[in-house]
């Protein structure tokens, strides 16, 4: 069954008005994969990751999720993939509990104990109970990893999930990734740094 | 366990209506400004109260409209800005359940708010107690409709970054047909006449967009987002 969670991407060709974006870009990713997107700015990294979400379409080539294209059963692949832009998509007057609760209940029937699990998790269980916009943005991007965290998907899709982390955030985002990784999940990460894990990362580079 | 598409609905509605209970300012705003414009009307005109009942379906009609514009820009914007409805896309929920429970939170926020204060400013017109039940109902016919239109508007111009005129425009024409057979319907309450036949149309309408612009709005938000 897990060996068929296999994300893959097709010569994906995307033109922004005159400009061309995506220049047949193509990539495999199976369970407890991972696969590093970067580039410079405006390169498209962002661009990639919303046509692999199924949110742009592109004007040319094939995204599949287990063999099938993704517009043939968008419910099933969405509740496959938990996605984070580089916005925490996080209602502001809402409190972190409130968000999770909503964002993480459209997937799957949850709890609030395990959402405050997934808050401990990532370090912000005291944010649980306050509202988003009192927050600090590392504690906001803290709390969307805990929506990924909860969502329980096996392909994570991260846009930039280092920014405005401090050390220990950007520590505990690694042990978090491998964690998803030996549990067979897989990942596909845009960021600029490099990423150190405990293991060989592979690399896409996307612009040169 | 997956989600089924009412929850999903039930979990939207709640949504918006604990964001719009905590931001008071915009919930108050269309009423304050329903309040405000129909009391300039005797001020500025004349306080007579044959003059003003004659003209109260009209003003009535008229600031609804208006207070109803007010809020509408803000359906989809705010989740588009913050992110939020890129995850709403992308939750293995059907989009056309979503944009239905986010508009009818709105309209309980919106129209259902207006209806009930409606009595309030009738009140002030001279627009007798017995065309209270034929008003309320045409305004609550009419500002659901209103919420359905704005939803396509709001699904159209959610990208641009100042969308507002242009909903206007949008809506506008497409209300002109509320306004006529809403005003009509409170006339003849007013005038203790029959309101029959304009309900009729107001709830044909009303029935006309609730099948419908979901699926418009539905089609009008993926084209702009992606």
């Amino acid at each position: 069954m897990i060996s068929l969670e296999r994300l893959a991407v097709d010569d994906i060709h995307v033109w922004r008005g005159d400009r061309h974006v995506l220049k047949g870009v193509s990539l495999q990713l199976g369970p407890g994969e991972l696969l590093h997107v970067w580039g410079p700015n405006g390169a498209g990294k962002s661009t990639l990751l919303r046509v692999i979400c199924g949110l742009l379409r592109p004007e040319q080539g094939w995204v599949r999720w287990a063999g099938e294209p993704i517009a043939d059963d968008p419910a099933a692949y969405q509740l496959a993939l938990a996605y984070a832009s580089h916005e925490p998509a996080l209602k502001a007057d809402l409190t972190a509990l409130e968000n999770l609760r909503f964002a993480v209940g459209l997937k799957r029937r949850v709890a609030d104990t395990e959402l405050r699990a997934a808050l401990g998790q990532t370090g912000v269980a005291a944010c649980a109970d306050l509202p988003a916009r009192v927050l600090s943005a590392g504690q906001r991007r803290r709390v969307a990893l805990a929506r990924v965290l909860a969502v329980r998907a096996s392909l994570w899709l991260l846009d930039e999930p280092y920014t405005n982390l401090d050390a220990s955030g950007a520590e505990l985002l690694s042990r978090l990734l491998e964690q998803h990784l030996d549990g067979g999940g897989s990942a596909l990460i845009v960021a600029h740094q490099t990423l150190v894990l405990g293991r060989p990362v592979r690399r896409l580079e996307l612009g040169s | 366990m997956s989600v089924g598409l009412w929850r999903a609905m039930g979990l939207v509605l709640r949504r918006d209506l604990a964001l719009s209970l905590r931001r008071l300012d915009q919930l108050v705003q269309p009423l304050v400004f329903f309040l405000i414009v129909t009391t300039l009307f005797p001020l500025s005109l004349s306080p007579e109260s044959s003059l003003l009942r004659q003209m109260a379906p009209g003003v009535l009609w008229v600031a609804a409209l208006l207070a109803a514009l007010l809020s509408m820009d803000g359906l989809f914007r705010g989740d588009a800005e913050d992110g939020t409805l890129e995850q709403l896309l992308l939750s293995g929920q059907s989009l056309g359940g979503i944009v239905i429970a986010k508009t009818f939170a709105h309209w309980l926020v919106s129209g259902a708010a207006l209806v009930l204060i409606s009595p309030l400013v009738a009140t002030a017109l001279g627009v007798p107690v017995a065309a209270f039940p034929v008003m309320m109902l045409s305004l609550g016919l009419g500002t659901l409709t209103l919420s359905w239109l704005g939803a396509i508007g709001a699904g159209l111009t959610v990208g641009l970054r100042r969308g507002s005129v242009l909903l206007s425009l949008i809506v506008l024409p497409l209300a002109m047909p509320l306004l006529i057979f809403g005003a009509n319907a409170t006339d003849r309450a007013i005038g203790g006449e029959s309101a029959t036949g304009a309900l009729y149309f107001l709830g044909s309408l009303c029935l006309f967009t609730t099948t419908l612009a979901p699926l418009a709005a539905t089609a009008a938000l993926r084209i702009t987002l992606e």
